[in-house]
């Protein structure tokens, strides 16, 4: 189908086909080496049994693989059950967490697309309609007048109208997850009303009252974090193996002796890692360990269950999970009583555990928690660690993830940082609390099921490839070694798989990491070369 | 006679239709409970030292311990540009502003001189010495010039709203009858308004002695036709406005002040953490089984329980 011709009638279609269909020369183009959209790679279609299985009739991917119902009275109890999770969404005992951003966004929204404007999916995509903004809102916003504020004709003819089917609902949960939730369109909407809230609001219903979730989140996400402490899979033996190793490794490489502690009761911070890191960016967590140790600090790891690893993924689909997870977090410090919580690199960590867990946690599980970056700016400026910025004399330019900058506000101390010991640092355009997400956002970069992280690093991390590219558009010859600091777990899982999508580590040496590697690889009294300039 | 005491009527009940719909709505937003947080930086009411680069108190290691001062300045420079000129829509869709801007203008303009005249004719029925000779006539140029500037950018702004919603693509699809309804409302009832005004035959009531008559319900004024029509619709757009999405300067106070730069923290024992405890003794009724609801546990029953260790842990 023809993007121009989408309305919003077309989520409602009975056909079994894809509303759209994204071409490489639609998109957004991108500077060079990509100006030329047959230099982009291919995207890989879905396979017939897929399309046969699941429920893909909204665009080329398919992330939450929803089986087709077998008959029209299995959709009809679906339908029903949608309905029912809509009531709930606007009612103040299921949902007292949101009712108000949501009411909100339902009643007001102006419909000016200025939002529009902002978003790095409906940009990346070549504007999309299908990707809009408002596409999604205005199909929620009209079935809330029909069926929950039960509008007649009148209301139709104010509101409009939307046909409530199987197909709609299918659609609808599929593209609810076609928004990164980095909130950046609510940050420049006139009114206020919330865009990226009404994507949460409905994996929330989805979740919450269908059972229907991107299995990367709730399966093996929260629910497995639940059962054995981290979505890694990792229970408290293996995460301290783990960390032993980690320890050894990062001793052997800068010639400090480096031991994490673990389980210390009375210490001042329990410092959390994404456990991702543990397994998948271990010199991250040995140099957190080195950096705490070195300046002194009074700290600990937890092996309690989820203790050791910040993540909570219910922050993007589900309330239930998300407070599950938080609570855990608080009961790990509150078992320790540490003096606070710390969190380590990962933004969705800190904005649940830091800002939204704080109407969550009352009474002993109320402690304090606060970001790594102003710990480690405080650090890093009061002389503790001996550094010298000509050992990271290479290009630098610094994300901001979403979690961490728009949504949290901390903005400067990570630049304190990198300013101080980066010569070459370069800021993208736009950055800070404008930032573009990575495309990895909302749970993206852990998921990639069939073909979806094609769509994931050609529409929604579209916006950020061409940031990068043009943060580094003077040094892109492959002599010069580049580094894209990245201080969050999830964007960085979206770079190092975009990154390679894109062949940008073979062809022009940029290399992605986090904050803490740049700071060890300041110090002197570390053997040079922490960071190993080869892919991973 | 009876005309003109059905169009006070008129007038009275709808002034009354639109504040009661105005206080509905604010009320029943003040009586939502209050949501997770769930702010947007830059929070104009940041330390002005982070305020410049949209930074938060949680750039602070220990923030807890530390004052966090309420800046009153950057809040009025945030908030006054943006309720006056439509600072957000001017730099993020400037389309659309130039559009919006004069309309939402205009009637800033016609609220003002409407205010200004109702004053005036208060004032002038108590005391009448104190708005006559030169100040009685800097008032009357102040509120007819107003009146009938506010009117002008309205309907030119409206007029340009319409065609573009009617034109543009993007917009198009998102627009509904109702949408239409309201822009051609606006059109016809400021239109009225200014020619009735301008049109009226020499003898009819000014301005001032409408609003002095409809204070004191002098039924011996009689309205031309079509500035009769004309306050009829402006009443009657009054009362409606309140029943549509057009209210959003009331939405526009709770996004802003109550989510966007919401971001107050619950401190242990504070006031909020109450307030947090009451909604943990919410039931709710969600479906999925791991959710475990069942309208008898509460929210914070589900929450302390384990879904995936198959219970209370």
């Amino acid at each position: 189908m023809n993007k121009e011709k989408l309305s919003l009638a077309d989520i409602s279609k009975r056909e079994k086909k894809p509303l759209v269909h994204l071409e490489s020369q639609d998109l957004m183009p991108l500077p060079a080496p990509f100006d030329d959209p047959a230099r982009t790679p291919d995207w890989r279609p879905l396979s017939a049994q897929v399309k046969e299985k699941y429920e893909c009739f909204l665009d080329d991917t398919c992330a939450v693989s929803v089986p087709q119902p077998k008959s029209r009275e299995e959709e009809e109890a679906l339908v029903a059950k949608f309905l029912s999770g809509l009531e709930k969404l606007f009612s103040r005992e299921n949902n007292w967490t949101f009712l108000q951003p949501l009411l909100l966004t339902m009643d007001y929204c102006a419909k000016c697309q200025t939002c529009a404007e902002a978003c790095h999916v409906f940009e990346g995509s070549g504007r999309n309609e299908l990707y809009r903004p408002t596409y999604r809102s205005e199909i929620l916003r009209r079935l809330y007048f029909k069926y929950v504020q039960r509008g007649g004709l009148l209301s139709a003819w104010q509101h409009g109208d939307i046909e409530l089917n199987w197909p709609l609902v299918a659609r609808l949960i599929e593209l609810s997850y076609r928004c990164n939730i980095c909130r950046r369109c609510a940050q420049t909407c006139p009114i206020g009303a919330d865009n990226g809230l009404v994507a949460h609001e409905l994996r929330k219903l989805f979740s919450q009252e269908m059972g229907i979730a991107a299995k990367e989140l709730h399966d093996s996400g929260s629910m497995l974090q639940l059962k054995v402490g981290s979505s890694t899979g990792m229970n408290a033996e293996a995460v301290k193996d783990n960390i032993a190793f980690i320890d050894e490794d990062i001793s052997e490489k800068t010639g400090i002796e480096v031991k994490t502690p673990w389980d210390v009761e009375g210490a001042d911070i329990l410092l959390i890692h994404n456990a991702g890191e543990i397994l998948a960016w271990p010199e991250n967590p040995g140099a957190f360990a080195l950096i705490f140790n070195a300046a002194g600090l009074s700290w600990t790891m937890s092996s309690e269950i989820a203790g050791y690893d910040s993540i909570n993924y219910g922050v993007w689909y589900d309330d239930a999970q998300f407070a599950r997870v938080a609570i855990k977090h608080a009961e790990a410090a509150r078992k320790l009583k540490v003096k606070k919580i710390v969190l380590g690199e990962c933004g969705h960590a800190h904005k649940a555990l830091t800002v939204i867990a704080d109407r969550v946690l009352t009474g002993d599980l109320n402690i304090p928690r606060e970001s790594c970056m102003p710990l480690l700016r405080d650090i890093v400026m009061s002389g503790r660690l001996k550094l010298d910025p000509a050992r990271n004399n290479f290009p630098v330019t610094l994300h901001d993830p979403c979690n961490l900058v728009r949504l949290m506000g901390v903005v400067e101390p990570q630049r304190e940082i990198v300013r101080k010991i980066c010569p070459q640092f370069r800021e993208m355009e736009p950055h800070g609390v404008d930032n573009y997400c990575c495309g990895g956002g909302s749970g993206f970069a852990i998921m990639s099921p069939h073909n979806f992280s094609d769509w994931r690093f050609q529409v929604a991390g579209r916006k950020k490839v061409e940031q990068v590219l043009n943060a580094f558009r003077e040094c892109l010859d492959p002599s010069i070694p580049k580094y894209l600091c990245a201080p969050c777990s999830n964007c960085k899982g979206q770079f190092r798989d975009m990154l390679a999508y894109y062949d940008l580590w073979e062809q022009h040496r940029i290399l992605y990491g986090g904050l803490v590697e740049l700071i060890v690889n300041a110090m002197t009294d570390v053997k040079p070369g922490f960071i190993e300039w080869e892919w991973r | 006679m009876t005309t003109t005491l059905l169009l006070y009527s008129f007038i009275y009940l709808a002034a009354l239709v639109c504040l009661f719909g105005c206080a509905v709505q604010a009320i029943r937003y003040a009586r939502l409970p209050l949501h997770l947080r769930w702010e947007l930086y830059p929070v104009p009411h940041e330390e002005a030292s982070r305020l410049k680069h949209g930074g938060s108190y949680l750039e602070e290691t220990d923030w807890w311990k530390k004052p966090r001062p309420f800046n009153l300045v950057g809040e009025l420079k945030s908030m006054l540009p943006e309720m006056l000129f439509q600072k957000a829509l001017r730099e993020f869709n400037r389309p659309m502003w130039l559009r919006s801007f004069p309309f939402h203008f205009g009637l800033y303009l016609l609220i003002g001189s409407t205010g200004l005249l109702a004053g005036t004719a208060v004032i002038s029925l108590s005391s009448p010495q104190l708005v006559s000779g030169l100040i009685g006539t800097i008032l009357h140029f102040a509120y007819t010039a107003g009146g009938l500037a506010g009117a002008v950018l309205a309907v030119a702004g409206a007029v340009a709203l319409l065609i573009r919603r009617l034109t543009d693509k993007e917009l198009k699809i998102y627009t509904t009858p109702g949408d239409i309804f309201n822009l051609v409302f606006f059109i016809v009832t400021f239109s009225c308004l200014f020619t009735g005004y301008l049109l009226r035959p020499q003898g009819a009531p000014k301005a001032v002695e409408l609003v002095q008559g409809l204070v004191t319900f002098n039924t011996r004024l009689a309205f031309p036709l079509p500035l009769a029509v004309g306050l009829v619709l402006g009443a009657l757009l009054a009362a409606y406005i309140p029943l549509t999405h057009m209210s959003h300067f009331i939405g526009k106070f709770f996004t802003y002040h109550f989510v966007r730069w919401d971001d107050a923290p619950s401190l242990r024992g504070s006031s909020l953490e109450k307030k947090i405890a009451e909604y943990l003794t919410y039931r709710p009724r969600w479906a999925a089984p791991h959710v475990g609801a069942n309208g008898a546990r509460t929210w914070a029953d589900i929450a302390m329980t384990n879904p995936a260790q198959g219970g209370r842990k």
